[in-house]
């Protein structure tokens, strides 16, 4: 066993902890914050059925971005359904039988990680060209796009240039599940790719990718317009009703 | 009319993005509120020693009371799907104007003070100090931001600038940098009862002198009548209402519907006024304390129903907050909704066909309707959503018979604000209030040369004296802006239900 794979197997607990952890903690933050006012952007439905049917619609189609912006919707959509077709592509690296869904999705999976890049690559060009969003760009807003565009080139650098060692990957991963550990490939490529996927999952939970959790806590998308048919009162509003 | 100091931006037949230009709105803000006008909503007088530790304290109080607040701070992605959304960014084309670089002016604060990535590596994240210069720039730029909330629609988050700038705001007053124009407002509801300052004789003897207008105009009897124990309805409605045209043409709308319909309401002297803006400001407590006024007048005169006249905040406020802040409402009669909206009243009654209507009295006008954003993006009317839509649109159509809707994105949920809500309808903010006007009336020329539109009619206070003023400016008529009820006042045939 090399002195890599034992950093590389200590690194992977740590970031996974960091990032499931991480997010739990906000997760829980969010829904304990209370939302004292009913403020959903009208119009919005009634019910909370209705509820579950326009958050779907944002978190599954983008809708209101696809309102304001047809540029930044269609790079956006393309970019997360991509990486969501990427990420169950590479389910088969953790599991063995590998479920059925994932073994039919393999081979669209190439097109997916070609899609990731490029839509990134243009949502990165529009930090630059458009000169409102070269404005309130921050570092981070292009180091965040330049780390998601390398972890897609050096995962389809490892498919179309050099391959590497799949079955060892494989099996280090399998064995990281049950504290089992395996030697990890040396390919460059490979290292950096997973140096660059721990960056991701250490930097999430402390970065604006919070995004993904904080859609599902807009009060703006996800409270029912039902204010005069239900008195909505948080904990602290109630008690300067008892002053 | 006077010479303006400032350009106007030009109107173009499409409305365009501006070019950048940063600082174009760089300034002191708006007047800053006086040791008195903070004393009374229960603010320190002036800028406290240690403001700093005070501001970010009251910010991390927020971010533990407010979940929209802190989900926005965090949320955001820099998109730049809201950049071009913001009508003071289309007015103006300063980038803070942009809701995105607005909110940034205080989440680079937020990431700074309570995140690890703001905290290690700040120049990394774009996280910054609180010093003197970035509270003068919120000061001066959060005043810039009438919490219409047309951001919040195209955000793919729903991130709500307007919720950033009430707690900037709620922070600002917390260390003693108030804004003039709403806390001296507020001071006066809380001492008199209005805006306006207007004391109950004051109020009695203008409803009286409306009755003897509106008996002139039509030999008819309608009353205004002023706290009335047991009436059937109690109206909150803005004191502009009392005050000043177009808005008093509107007070004789609801007077005559009342009186054709034969509900017995009356105004209340001690809640007489529907307007709130402890909103403006993010201030719960003030915002809590101007709703209670309400129960307080409903429960002592009696009445069965509340019902809000045109005022587009106020309907926030009632609709959609006043349940929590002053309710529970269960010794009103259930049969209605509670609050109502003077336009739920009337479409109603017109269904039941209560009101005769002749809408060629209003022949001489071709009408549209600016949808007001308060209205349009933060409640309802009638039991579907939308409502707050179609609901005034179908009581102009039964009022006049030429009615023309403005350009799709420049209605309904993509309304443009009239540039004067959110507590900056004051006149040292008369720049910002005429430029950030103009994608309004851009769509509003459009129609005008199109369809020959002479009238566009609002239900609420501040746009109707926001366009009184601003579209002269642009070359149309002052009276052009005209109050809902208005139409329906002038369509009423008194005398024929009687």
């Amino acid at each position: 066993m090399s002195v890599t794979s034992i950093l590389f197997a200590l690194a992977f607990y740590l970031a996974t902890a960091v990032l499931v952890f991480g997010l739990l903690h906000r997760i829980v933050d969010y829904a304990r914050t209370p939302a004292p006012l009913k403020i959903p952007t009208t119009p919005a439905p009634t019910t909370r059925s209705g509820v579950v049917v326009r958050m779907a619609e944002e978190v599954l189609l983008f809708r209101s971005l696809f309102r304001a912006n047809k540029w930044i919707w269609l790079f956006g959509f393309a970019f997360h359904v991509a990486l969501a077709v990427v990420l169950a592509r590479h389910l088969r690296y953790f599991t063995e039988p590998v479920w059925l869904p994932v073994q039919l999705i393999q081979p669209f999976g190439i097109y997916a990680g070609l899609v990731m890049v490029g839509a990134l690559a243009m949502l990165w060009l529009r930090r630059f060209a458009v000169s409102r969003v070269r404005y309130i760009s921050a570092p981070s807003d292009h180091l965040w796009l330049l780390l998601l565009i390398l972890i897609g080139a050096s995962g389809l650098a490892m498919k179309f240039v050099a391959h590497t060692d799949i079955v060892a990957v494989k099996a280090f991963f399998l064995g990281l599940l049950v504290f089992d550990w395996q030697p990890l490939p040396t390919d460059p490529l490979l290292l950096l790719h997973l140096t660059l996927v721990l960056a991701l999952m250490i930097g999430f939970p402390f970065s604006k990718l919070l995004h993904a959790p904080g859609v599902f806590f807009s009060p703006s998308r996800n409270q029912a317009d039902d204010p005069r048919e239900r008195r909505h009162l948080a904990p602290w509003a109630a008690e300067l009703e008892n002053r | 009319m006077a010479k303006l100091d400032f350009d106007l931006p030009k109107l173009g037949p499409n409305l365009e993005i501006p070019v950048l230009q940063p600082d174009a709105m760089l300034g002191d803000g708006p007047f800053v509120a006086k040791p008195d006008h903070q004393d009374k909503l229960g603010f320190p007088g002036e800028l406290v020693d240690d403001w700093q530790q005070v501001a970010i304290d009251k910010m991390g109080e927020l971010l533990g009371k407010y979940r929209s607040f802190k989900v926005y701070l965090d949320s955001c992605v820099k998109c730049g799907a809201c950049t071009d959304k913001c009508h003071y960014f289309l007015g103006t084309g300063d980038p803070k104007n942009m809701p995105v670089a607005r909110q940034d002016l205080l989440r680079s604060v937020y990431r700074r003070y309570f995140t690890f990535a703001g905290k290690h590596f700040p120049k990394l994240v774009g996280a910054r100090d609180l010093t003197e210069d970035v509270l003068d720039e919120w000061y001066n730029y959060f005043h810039q931001c009438s919490q219409c909330r047309r951001c919040s629609v195209f955000c793919p988050y729903g991130i709500d600038t307007a919720e950033i700038s009430m707690a900037a705001r709620d922070i600002m007053d917390a260390v003693g940098k108030g804004q003039k124009y709403c806390n001296e407002i507020i001071g006066k509801v809380h001492k008199i009862g209005n805006n306006l300052g207007l004391p109950e004789p004051a109020l009695i003897d203008t409803l009286e002198g409306l009755e003897e207008d509106i008996k002139d105009d039509t030999g008819i009897d309608v009353k205004l009548p002023v706290d009335v124990q047991g009436a059937e309805v109690m109206l909150v409605t803005p004191s502009a209402d009392f005050f000043a045209e177009p808005h008093i043409d509107g007070l004789i709308g609801y007077a005559k519907v009342f009186h054709q319909a034969g509900i017995s309401w009356t105004i209340s002297s001690y809640a007489s006024e529907a307007a709130n803006f402890g909103m403006f400001i993010g201030n719960y407590e003030n915002m809590r304390k101007v709703s209670q006024r309400i129960r307080t007048a409903a429960l002592e005169l009696g009445v069965k129903r509340i019902v809000f006249g045109e005022c587009g905040h106020a309907w926030r406020v009632a609709y959609s907050f006043l349940n929590t802040l002053a309710g529970p409402f269960d010794f009103l009669d259930n049969r209605y909704p509670v609050p109502q909206h003077i336009c739920e009243l009337t479409n109603d009654l017109i269904g039941r066909g209560a009101l005769n209507l002749d809408p060629s009295a209003n022949d001489d006008k071709v009408v549209t309707f600016h949808d007001s954003c308060n209205v349009a993006r933060a409640s309802r009317m009638g039991d579907l959503p939308g409502g707050q839509f179609e609901i005034p649109r179908a009581v102009i159509r039964a009022s006049v018979n030429r009615f023309v809707d403005m350009a799709d994105e420049t209605i309904r949920d993509r309304t443009f604000c009239c540039g004067g809500g959110g507590g900056l309808l004051t006149d040292d903010l008369l720049e910002l209030r005429a430029k950030g006007a103009m994608p309004r009336v851009q769509a509003l020329q459009q129609v005008v040369d199109d369809h020959g539109v002479t009238h566009m009619a609002a239900i609420c206070a501040i746009c109707k004296s926001q366009f009184s003023k601003v579209l002269p400016m642009y070359g149309l008529p002052m009276d052009m802006i005209v109050s809902v009820h208005q139409l329906v006042g002038d369509a009423i045939q008194l005398g024929t239900k009687d």
